[in-house]
């Protein structure tokens, strides 16, 4: 069943995804670590579809699709910032900033 | 028992991989170890008897996504430069939450199927996970009765159906916003 340890396992990859959201600057690392931690909720749904019946699958199913054009959409947004500012070091993104 | 110990292999490789994701200072090589993190995972999906998720997980993400990403990072011309971190005391910040986080997450390693159905009932007495829990509903039932493809696509083509079709609305709109965002000039 390995439904405890997979659990342990989503929380860790989940944790190692928020560290790097939080302590890199690179706009597409961060990118990279929210997928990480898609993929860490995915390990969940996998894990207790085993107990609660096929629908958690189904779910995994949905979010690997959103997560899909989040990362078309993202690309695309990361790329035209790019292009306007020659960096991808978020420290260098503060236009909202007052 | 030998799927315990290949799930703790594939576990371990996942886990390193995903801190050499955070730690590695090129772009590059962290997309590499995240590609290296989600073939772990598809193994563990294999373990967790979801043949077909670990299946997608391996075209879709470890193909698909990932090859975008490296595209990108390749067009930028990224790789170079010094230190990627936040100023000390944003990390450091950072770092506290996310030990506050996983002190919340780790007891979820204590989770068995028996103290699922005792809090799913919230009975004061020893709850039977096979009372609880409909046996025929399980993924490892279906597939011996529907095959795997068969497994998940029966809820996917009845029960989700509406969600599903939406889904294309969805990856349409993306399509077409990535085009406009993208483009120089539209």
């Amino acid at each position: 069943m390995l439904l405890g340890p997979s659990l342990a396992v989503s929380a860790l990859l989940f944790t190692i995804g928020v560290i790097g959201v939080l302590v890199r600057r690179n706009a597409i690392v961060i990118f990279m670590c929210v997928e990480l931690m898609l993929n860490a909720v995915n390990l969940s749904f996998v894990a207790l579809s085993q107990v609660h019946g096929i629908s958690g699958q189904v779910f995994v199913f949905f979010v690997m699709t959103v997560a899909a054009a989040e990362a078309a959409v993202g690309l695309a947004i990361i790329l035209a910032i790019f292009r306007h500012h020659r960096t991808v070091d978020l420290m260098n993104i503060n236009l909202l900033k007052g | 028992m030998m799927a315990e110990q290949v799930f703790w292999f594939f576990a371990s490789v996942a886990v390193v991989s995903a801190l050499l994701v955070v730690v590695m200072r090129n772009p590059i090589a962290s997309a590499f170890w995240l590609v290296n993190t989600m073939l772990a995972l598809a193994a563990i999906f294999f373990l967790l008897q979801a043949q077909f998720i670990g299946t997608i997980q391996i075209l879709v993400y470890a193909g698909a996504v990932m090859v975008l990403f490296l595209f990108v990072i390749m067009l930028l011309n990224l790789g170079r430069g010094g230190s990627d971190l936040r100023r000390a005391p944003v990390w450091l910040l950072g770092v506290v939450l996310v030990g506050v986080l996983a002190s919340q997450l780790m007891p979820l390693a204590g989770y068995t199927r028996e103290r699922l159905a005792l809090e799913y009932t919230r009975s004061p007495y020893l709850a039977d996970p096979e009372m609880v829990f409909d046996s025929t509903l399980s993924a490892a039932q279906a597939t011996v009765e529907r095959g795997v493809p068969g497994d998940i696509a029966k809820p996917l083509f009845e029960q989700y159906l509406i969600p599903f079709e939406l889904t294309s609305v969805l990856l349409l709109a993306a399509i077409v916003g990535a085009v406009v965002l993208a483009k120089r000039r539209i």
